[in-house]
């Protein structure tokens, strides 16, 4: 699993499903997550299989995760912030209809 | 025919849609047949297609066109079928009939007159299509826009067209077809006695063959020259965007937008003149994005993933070239840019005309003498 090369001296508070953890200023979310050891940051919508980071360049889209309550949001490319709360993604979202009015 | 002499019955040159397909409609006749491919930094149309498989207005002016595009749609369904149950590879075919968005008034009367030509246009009078308002669109599409109005035809349908590609390379390779990708074919040789020998840039000879069918897309017109074939075609720029992934909302592909089996929604199209050039470009992305935004006013809020642009192969008047060579009986060239409707008649009936060496009288229609009266 990932280890830090240097421990966190900007400590950034985040919240994945409900757990507090502390990430680095300036990591990405994808960084944040796999240095905890979380691996699954979503469930595919066909298999329902766990998926994570392949190739954490913005590339992949296997990284998907929800992040303050926008899903499909790619965890490499968002960098945390303090009280982040971010969800894995199971499945597909939802686009919701508009009533006609 | 399968003269020993020759390493195959049948060498095909290009691996895309096209000829694709021909290689495993001439494998499920047991000929041997080999295609050859570029690699990877070929112009690979077949890679950026937006997956339709549609009937609805094509062919205003060539009915045989129109008449070709329903029979291969006709087909399309057990052909689809019978991939899957040889290849394992589901190209997600569905055909539910598809939607002609017309945003404004003037969209709305063309598309209604090109529809009318057509039905006055077919042999039997029965060319299939109902025009719409926009709350029977509304109906069948709830996230349907202030638009005018459109058309439903039931013939029309999508699927994924990169799975399409793999099944019928998969099934090529699984019936003892050879596919040499990396080899990019630059003479033709017609030899004494009949029969081809096929060269790469070294002047290496690669292969010979009893025919030989030119589907290179856009290096078909130069291949062609050298046994007696015109073929007349361009690129014509089609760009693409690609939105996040949501659970299927869509269930009808349309003009503008369909949503994918994997739940992205496509947006286009568009044309231009832009020589071979792949790049995509804000004012084109842009006009593609307002038009679908205008029809589907909710896909608004979904994020864009992915944009691309795609060549087209285009002829003069927009409708297929099919042609053997007088000089050299035994060299076949097709030519279009729906690849992906008329996969099951060229899979299932243009592989019999190579096999039996002479294009019917009915698809004379698509030779380019056409151009020349």
């Amino acid at each position: 699993m990932f280890k830090r090369i240097r421990s966190i001296d900007h400590p950034v508070a985040i919240c994945f499903e409900g757990e507090a953890l502390v990430a680095q200023a300036g990591d990405t979310v994808a960084a944040a997550l796999l240095s905890h050891g979380t691996i699954a940051f979503r469930q595919s919508a066909e298999a329902k299989a766990d998926r994570g980071p392949y190739c954490l360049i913005g590339n992949c889209f296997d990284c998907l995760v929800e992040i303050d309550g926008i899903p499909n949001q790619q965890a490499c490319r968002v960098q945390v912030h303090e009280g982040m709360r971010i969800e894995r993604q199971i499945g597909l979202t939802r686009l919701k209809v508009d009533d006609e009015s | 025919m399968g003269s020993p002499m020759q390493d195959y019955d049948v060498a095909v040159i290009g691996g895309g849609l096209l000829g694709s397909a021909f290689g495993w409609g001439l494998t499920q006749r047991n000929l041997r047949t080999v295609i050859f491919d570029e690699g990877d930094n070929a112009i690979r149309t077949a890679r950026g297609n937006f997956g339709l498989v549609w009937v609805q207005g094509k062919g205003v002016g060539m009915p045989e066109y129109a008449r070709w595009s329903l029979d291969s749609s006709l087909q399309w369904r057990s052909f689809a079928d019978q991939l899957q149950q040889e290849t394992g590879v589901d190209c997600h075919y569905e055909r539910r009939g598809g939607f002609v968005v017309c945003l404004d008034e003037h969209d709305f009367a063309a598309n209604q007159a090109a529809l009318e030509t057509l039905r006055r246009e077919s042999a039997d009078q029965a060319y299939e299509f109902d025009i719409v308002d926009r709350a029977e669109l509304k109906k069948h599409m709830p996230l349907i826009g202030d638009v005018v109005g459109g058309s439903y035809c039931p013939n029309d349908g999508h699927c994924n067209p990169l799975g399409l590609l793999r099944a019928l390379h998969t099934g090529f390779i699984n019936n003892g077809g050879a596919y040499r990708p990396h080899n990019h074919i630059v003479r033709i040789r017609g030899l004494q006695g009949g029969g081809f020998e096929l060269s790469a840039a070294d002047n290496k000879v690669v292969a010979t063959a009893a025919k030989v069918i030119i589907s290179a897309g856009h290096g078909s017109a130069e291949l062609g020259a050298q046994v007696g074939i015109d073929l007349p075609v361009f690129p014509d720029q089609g760009q693409v965007l690609v939105t996040e992934k949501v659970e299927r909302i869509l269930d009808y592909p349309t003009n503008y937008v369909r949503q994918t089996d994997e739940g992205s929604f496509l947006l286009g199209p568009s044309s231009r003149d832009v020589g071979y050039s792949l790049g995509t470009d804000a004012a084109t992305l842009g006009e593609i994005t307002r038009r679908c935004i205008k029809a589907f006013p909710r896909l608004s809020s979904l994020r864009i993933q992915r944009t691309w642009a795609a060549l087209r192969v285009m002829t003069p008047d927009g409708f297929p070239v099919y042609q053997q060579s007088d000089s050299y009986p035994g060299a076949f060239s097709f030519a279009c840019h729906s690849g992906v409707t008329l996969a099951a008649a060229h899979a299932l009936q243009v592989s019999q005309w190579v096999q039996a060496g002479t294009i019917p009288d009915r698809f004379q229609a698509f030779h380019p003498r056409r151009f020349h009266v």
